[in-house]
């Protein structure tokens, strides 16, 4: 579904990418790890048009996207979340859904100078479906709350919302669950699960091993820009390569999530 | 009767710049909603003067015409400096229209046989009626509200709080911020048409740097969280001398004063939609407790 080939990145003298190439494939969950500075994000900025790619391919079902900008990408089914909150911070929750449906919204000038039939039903059933999305997770007794006012973890479930509004094929997620509490997590994972349930596919960045492993059908393990290795979470687990590479390293928790 | 014909004997020239200022106050909301600090519009205010101007007293044009055109000649240089000047944000993006308001006024200055140079144009005939002018207010502050309650206006807001998750929305920014800069370019020039046409004389000096801040001053002070505010903070910096004006040599500073206590104490402008509804929601809590 989304496939990318070859892609390399340099910022001026450092290559942050180098030869990247892997695939999602489409109704799965899949994830992206790899240690800090490994140029996750990048993959995704690089995705979703926000920085041009310096070499390689990028297509996602069939459509070349380097080049294009990025509501461009957007429109044709790609949403995403930030892994450092980007909310649309005074504005309602309600207003912040419906701006993810901009897109999907197609009534003309007249028809919103003179409110006609056509804008009133439009917005009518733009807010019912915001509505429905953010009961999805679980905000909507908030609804017409200034996202400001919300939790660290509330705000990266308006970001979800936000996203799904933009009627997308595939979620991107930047590491959806930094800085969320152990029941926050649990109660994401939940909701990411019913998500891919009602048929998007999910490709996520994340550190937090037990979430990775737990949710992800494939993975790719991205180090210091390149991808070393990829397969089932039992593969990667078990791969030396990324325990050596990634995993070794590091004897706190994401190596117990691992061994277990 | 007798009073008020009295009254608007006096002040009609007062009222009408009101009504004026409301516009130019609106025509730099509409950039600052979309998170834009555009100053041009001192300068677009200028083109839409002369362009006026010109149309009458030149090609003896009806009223409704130079109006028109007013509004289409900085529309049109809008679209075209927007197209590289809206890359830029912030103060940048400030200097480069400051720098643009600058060659406006150069260019007037000195295409002297058109615009009559540091002289300015006299005897421009006095075509604005007082219903021209709450017309046009009342109508450019029709359109800016439903243009506030569509995508569109949804679009601005999300492209002043975060342009690049904006753009993830699917929202073309730049487009967005185009429209946005063209449309406050229709409305200054509206505003100057109309003034020019009010005031019989027009000159360069006029539309500087000065009145580029004193536009800014009149938005920020009113509040852009809504199109009351504009609206307010014109009447207010319109009034204010006049208001003043028994304490004489005193009346410029006592007029500062009042402007920087009003931005220390509300930085959000005096009409802030967001403040009221707090309050609201505190007595509310108040009273159920």
């Amino acid at each position: 579904m989304l496939k990318l080939s070859n892609v390399s990145k340099k910022f001026g003298g450092l290559t942050v990418l180098q030869d990247v190439s892997f695939e999602v494939p489409a109704g799965k969950v899949f994830g992206l790890i790899g240690p800090n500075g490994a140029g996750k994000t990048t993959v995704f900025n690089l995705i979703t048009g926000l920085v041009a790619p310096t070499g390689g391919g990028i297509h996602f079902e069939g459509q070349s996207l380097p080049g294009m900008k990025p509501h461009q990408i957007t429109r044709l089914g790609l949403g995403r979340t930030f892994q450092n909150i980007r909310i649309f911070k005074e504005m309602t929750l309600l207003d912040t859904v419906i701006v993810g449906m901009h897109a999907h919204l197609n009534y003309g000038v007249p028809a919103f100078m003179l409110s006609l039939p056509g804008f009133r039903k439009q917005e009518q059933q733009a807010r019912e479906k915001a509505h429905e999305l953010l009961s999805w997770m679980g905000l909507t007794h908030k609804a017409d709350d200034i996202a400001d006012n919300l939790s660290y973890g509330e705000q990266r479930k308006l970001e979800l919302a936000r996203a799904l509004a933009t009627q997308p094929k595939m979620l991107l997620l930047d590491e959806p669950v930094a800085g969320m509490n152990a029941s926050e997590k649990l109660e994401l994972m939940a909701e990411i699960q019913q998500i891919r349930k009602r048929g998007y596919t999910i490709f996520m960045i994340e550190h937090d091993m037990r979430f990775v492993m737990g949710l992800c059908e494939e993975i790719a393990v991205l180090n210091f820009g390149r991808i070393i290795a990829q397969g089932t979470p039992d593969e990667i687990k078990n791969n030396p390569d990324v325990i050596e590479a990634y995993l070794g390293r590091e004897d706190d928790e994401p190596m117990a999530g691992v061994a277990t | 009767m007798d009073s008020f014909d009295n009254f608007w004997a006096i002040y009609s020239n007062l009222v009408l710049t009101i009504g004026i200022n409301g516009l130019l106050a609106l025509s730099i909301y509409l950039t600052l909603s979309c998170g834009l600090l555009a100053m041009a519009n001192a300068a677009f205010m200028g083109i839409g003067a002369y362009t006026a101007s010109l149309l009458t007293m030149n090609a003896d044009a009806p009223f409704s015409v130079a109006l028109l055109g007013g509004m289409a000649a900085p529309t049109v240089v809008a679209l075209v400096i927007g197209a590289p000047t809206l890359r830029l944000s912030g103060v940048y993006l400030a200097m480069a229209t400051l720098g643009f308001g600058e060659v406006v006024r150069v260019a007037i200055l000195n295409a002297e046989s058109w615009t009559g140079g540091a002289l300015g144009l006299n005897g421009i005939p006095q075509s604005t009626q007082w219903w021209h002018v709450v017309g046009a207010l009342v109508l450019v502050l029709l359109v800016l509200w439903r243009l506030r309650r569509s995508r569109i206006g949804r679009a601005f807001e999300a492209i002043k709080e975060d342009g690049v998750a904006a753009s993830l929305m699917g929202i073309g920014v730049l487009s967005h911020k185009m429209l946005a800069f063209a449309l406050g370019a229709a409305i200054a020039g509206l505003a100057g048409a109309l003034n020019a046409h009010l005031t019989f004389f027009i000159g360069p000096s006029e539309f500087g740097f000065d009145r580029g801040v004193d536009i800014l001053t009149m938005t920020i002070l009113g509040g852009t969280g809504g199109l009351t505010g504009p609206v307010l903070g014109a009447a207010i910096i319109t009034l204010l001398p006049e208001l003043l004006r028994s304490l004489k040599d005193f009346r410029t500073m006592v007029n500062g004063i009042i402007l920087v206590v009003i931005v220390l104490f509300l930085p959000r402008g005096l009409w802030d939609p967001l403040r009221f509804k707090q309050w609201r929601a505190r007595r509310k809590a108040g009273r159920a407790g």
